[in-house]
Parts: C-alpha cells; sequence; structure tokens
C-alpha cells in the first residue's frame, strides 16, 4: 500500500496539495503515481510567473516506463519550482511528498482547496483504479 | 495468473514488482530499475531468465536440419560449446524468432548435438515451426522445461560467480571464451549475455537454482529485473523481438544482414529466395540508432522519425539510457538516411542524431 499522508489534499490526477498556511501551495505527485511511473528520469515544469488553471496541462514527468502529464490541481501564479529535479529527478521517486516538489502556487481563489480530496478520498480513487 | 519460474519466490522474498511478460510472472524491478542497470554496468546483476525456452537438437541429421532452418550457419561453430548468433525466416524472408545455437560436442563427431535457446512469447509457434520444418530427417526435438537460466552480468560477474562455485567450475570458468559454453554435471554454464559486458548464462536443474540464487546474492550480485534488461540491450544495439524485429520484415531491414551468411552459396536455408531478391532489388530500410542528445523527453517505441518532407521511420525501441543520461532508440528508417533526423515527440519535433548501434560496450558510450 502506498503512501498517503493525512496532512495533504489530493486530486484524482494524482497530484498531492499541501496548504501553506499563506495564501500558497506546494504541489507534486503522490508516492503511487511514482510507483506506477518507475524511475523518472526527466521532469519538465512551468516557469515562475506562469498563470494557471485548474487541470491545465503544466509540466510532463518523464520515467522510465511513460510520458505522463503533470495537471494543475488549482488555479493561480507560479511562484517557485524545485530547481533540484533538473539534475535529481529520482527525488520524485525516493522523496514524493518532500524532497520532490514540484512548484508552489500563489491561489487566486483559496475556495477551490475545499474541492479537493482527503486522505480517505484519495485511497478510495486509488483503490478504484486498481 | 501466470507461469511462474522457479525462482518466483525469490523474487517476491526480494521485493519485485512483479508484471506480465510473455505469460510468465516476472520481476520488472526490485525497487529502481535505474540503479540496478547501474549495478550491471558498474558491478555485477543477475536476471532469472528461465522464462526462456531450450531446445536439445540430436540424431544424426540434426546439422543439415539446423543448415537449413537457420539463416546464420552453424557449420561456423568449429570448437566445442561454440555459440552461433542467429534467426529462423518463414518462406518470406521474415523473422519467426531470434536465438542463440551451441554446439554441445565437439565438431563432427558421431552423436553431434546443439542446443537452442529461443523466446518465451514465441515458443509455441516456434516449437511448431522447429517441428514442422523436420519432414523426413532423423532428428529430435527435446524442450528441456526443467532447466532453469540465470544470467549474472557485468565487469565483476565472473569472479562474483567463481566466488560460490568449486574449484572444478571455477576453472572451467576460466577457460572458457567470449560465446562459448561447457557442460558440468547437469549445468551449461556460458560466457554469453544480451547487456553489452561480460557475464554468463548459467542453465541448471531447476531443484539447485534457489541455493545458487540466494548464493549469489549473498555474493553481492545484484538481482535485476526485466526493465533493466531492457534498457541494458538498449544500450548494446541488441533487437528485441516482437519490437524492432517480427515476421513481416527481414534481417537486412533490421540490422541483422551479419547473421545472415550467404556463403556457401548452394547452402539453402528457409527464406533465402526472398533475401537474394530483396539484396538484388536493393534494401529500402536500415535499422540504425537515434541519440537525443540534448533536450528533455524519451525516444518511445511507435514514435515516428521524420527524415524530410517525403520520407518517414518509425522508432521500434526506445528509452532512456542511464549509462549516457539522454534517450536513445532503435528506428527503421529509409536506407539512405544520413546522420540526422526528427522524432515526432507529444506534439513538437526534435532533434535527434542517426547513428551506428551499439550505444554503449563494457560500460563505455562506443558510438561516434
Amino acid at each position: 500500500m502506498s503512501n498517503i499522508p493525512n496532512e495533504l489534499r489530493y486530486v484524482a490526477s494524482h497530484e498531492w496539495i499541501r496548504d501553506e498556511g499563506d495564501g500558497t501551495v506546494t504541489i507534486g505527485i503522490t508516492d503511487h503515481a511514482q510507483d506506477l511511473l518507475g524511475d523518472v528520469v526527466f521532469v519538465e515544469l512551468p516557469e515562475v510567473g506562469d498563470k494557471v488553471s485548474a487541470g491545465d496541462d503544466i509540466g510532463v514527468v518523464e520515467s522510465v516506463k511513460a510520458a505522463s502529464d503533470v495537471y494543475a490541481p488549482l488555479t493561480g501564479e507560479v511562484v517557485a519550482v524545485n530547481e533540484d529535479l533538473e539534475d535529481a529527478p529520482e527525488l520524485v521517486n525516493s522523496d514524493p511528498y518532500g524532497d520532490g516538489w514540484f512548484i508552489r502556487l500563489r491561489l487566486t481563489d483559496a475556495d477551490e482547496l475545499e474541492d479537493l480530496l482527503d486522505a480517505d478520498g484519495y485511497a478510495e480513487h486509488c483503490e478504484s483504479e486498481s | 495468473m501466470g507461469n511462474k519460474t522457479i525462482l518466483y519466490t525469490q523474487h517476491v522474498a526480494m521485493g519485485a514488482k512483479i508484471v506480465d511478460f510473455g505469460g510468465w510472472d516476472m520481476p520488472l524491478h526490485y525497487g529502481s530499475q535505474v540503479e540496478e542497470h547501474h549495478r550491471v554496468r558498474q558491478q555485477s546483476g543477475m536476471f532469472d531468465v528461465s522464462h526462456m525456452t531450450v531446445v536439445d537438437v540430436t540424431g544424426p541429421d540434426a546439422r543439415d536440419y539446423l543448415r537449413r532452418l537457420l539463416c546464420n550457419d552453424v557449420e561456423r561453430l568449429k570448437q566445442k560449446g561454440k555459440a552461433l548468433y542467429s534467426a529462423m525466416l518463414n518462406e518470406q524472408g521474415g523473422v519467426i524468432d531470434d536465438l542463440i545455437v551451441y554446439l554441445m560436442t565437439e565438431p563432427g563427431v558421431s552423436g553431434e548435438w546443439y542446443r537452442v535457446v529461443v523466446n518465451c512469447a514465441t515458443r509455441e509457434k516456434d516449437l511448431r515451426w522447429m517441428s514442422d520444418q523436420v519432414t523426413k530427417m532423423d532428428v529430435a526435438l527435446t524442450e528441456q522445461p526443467d532447466l532453469a537460466m540465470i544470467a549474472i552480468q557485468g565487469p565483476e560477474a565472473l569472479e562474483r560467480v567463481k566466488s560460490v562455485l568449486s574449484p572444478f567450475r571455477q576453472n572451467l570458468i576460466d577457460q572458457l571464451n567470449l560465446f562459448q559454453g561447457q557442460e558440468s554435471e547437469g549445468w551449461f554454464i556460458a560466457r554469453t549475455g544480451y547487456t553489452g559486458e561480460d557475464g554468463l548464462e548459467i542453465m541448471l536443474p531447476d531443484d539447485e537454482a534457489e541455493a545458487f540464487w540466494k548464493a549469489l546474492a549473498e555474493a553481492g550480485v545484484a538481482p535485476c529485473g526485466l526493465g533493466a534488461r531492457d534498457t541494458l540491450r538498449l544500450e548494446a544495439g541488441m533487437n528485441l523481438y516482437g519490437q524492432d524485429m517480427d515476421e513481416t520484415v527481414s534481417p537486412l531491414v533490421s540490422n541483422m544482414g551479419w547473421v545472415v551468411a550467404w556463403e556457401p552459396s548452394d547452402r539453402f536455408f528457409v527464406g533465402r529466395d526472398p533475401l537474394e531478391a530483396e539484396k538484388a532489388a536493393g534494401v529500402t530500410f536500415k535499422l540504425v540508432g537515434l541519440a537525443m542528445e540534448t533536450g528533455k523527453g524519451v525516444l518511445r517505441h511507435g514514435q515516428t522519425v521524420v527524415i524530410d518532407e517525403e520520407n518517414q521511420g518509425y522508432i521500434t525501441s526506445g528509452g532512456f539510457s542511464p549509462t549516457l543520461g539522454y534517450a536513445v532508440a532503435l528506428a527503421r528508417v529509409p536506407f539512405a538516411t544520413a546522420d540526422e533526423a526528427e522524432v515526432e515527440m507529444r506534439g513538437k519535433r526534435v532533434k535527434v542524431r542517426v547513428v551506428k548501434p551499439p550505444f554503449v560496450r563494457n560500460g563505455q558510450k562506443v558510438y561516434s
């Protein structure tokens, strides 16, 4: 069973969201997602300053197995991207909820957070896909 | 639920992620296929390849039978235990399967016999074809389903294997030439592989396989799955049946021209006539290597290779090369293709270099 931390929020496309409490969120892909992908070899992310809308295709994760789109789970402006993934994409596998984070987003509408799945909801979703 | 090799419980105990491969439940990786890949290039790794099909070819007509069945010529095997890479072709010159054939005795002796190793996913059609080709010859085909097979590969492979074997078998390994195998009390130890590294492929009775696998693990040989096996063989420029060639293409467009023995010209083999005709008319495609030395992204099976507005090819095998740090591929392209091309990847066109495989041998980049 994959690791699904209780304090995070999730979307069905396998991204996780951490509310930083200051109008920003940090986003990455879940342990379940990295396990399905296998070793990650490249990550393409948007740039700081990019405006994204919930559901937008904002990047690509290339693993040994497949290329997989990354979707923006919320609407906002990119305020930081994880530069470490350029040289160490394997962080997505080894620490998906920590050093393997993707981007930080300043939210346009904090109410959107209400629409996200909690850990139990995401676990159920993973179960239904398997 | 698929077939399981005798080592299945070992794989599960060692944390393998199991996938279906040609009807077999096989390890994909034991955590990280990239790490396993590096272990083989830098030290040693082991693969359970017991799913492969072993067929012994015996009888007075064994040699004549194989000379007719295979496009390469077993007459080239001049030494006991020597191995030959070859293929079986259909009447149209398409590749039914690629295989390794070992001469198991001294050449020319009474009782001369051969061992053939074919792919697992093609087992049934191969056995049917081989059986159909016997016709009136005095040949027996005997499958050996109770043999396990373990490939130990990497610069340290021979030393690690020797460290867990008897002095007799250590000595046997010391005497092996590249591409040669020898029997020893029910084991067949061959200096062959599918990684581009030195190493051994060992066939042994099922009931001895688990102890040997465990001993190798204790000696520091990393268990490796099919994921690493695929990236290693791709870097080594070795074809994978069903991707890089199949029944619809000839060896001449599959970078396997060297596997066709044209001489002596009076040797008939199945598929010879269409190959002769293809060669006479001029071969129109070739299998080349592609290297994506700049930019992010991974070349993948099935992607279109654009040469110019009128000429296209396709990637037969692609992937990320852990040794090189970028994507490489094998691709079938028009024969006149020069040294550059573009690949259509996710709605974009990316530049790649067209090179001659292999990409990596013995841990080092070898193409230029």
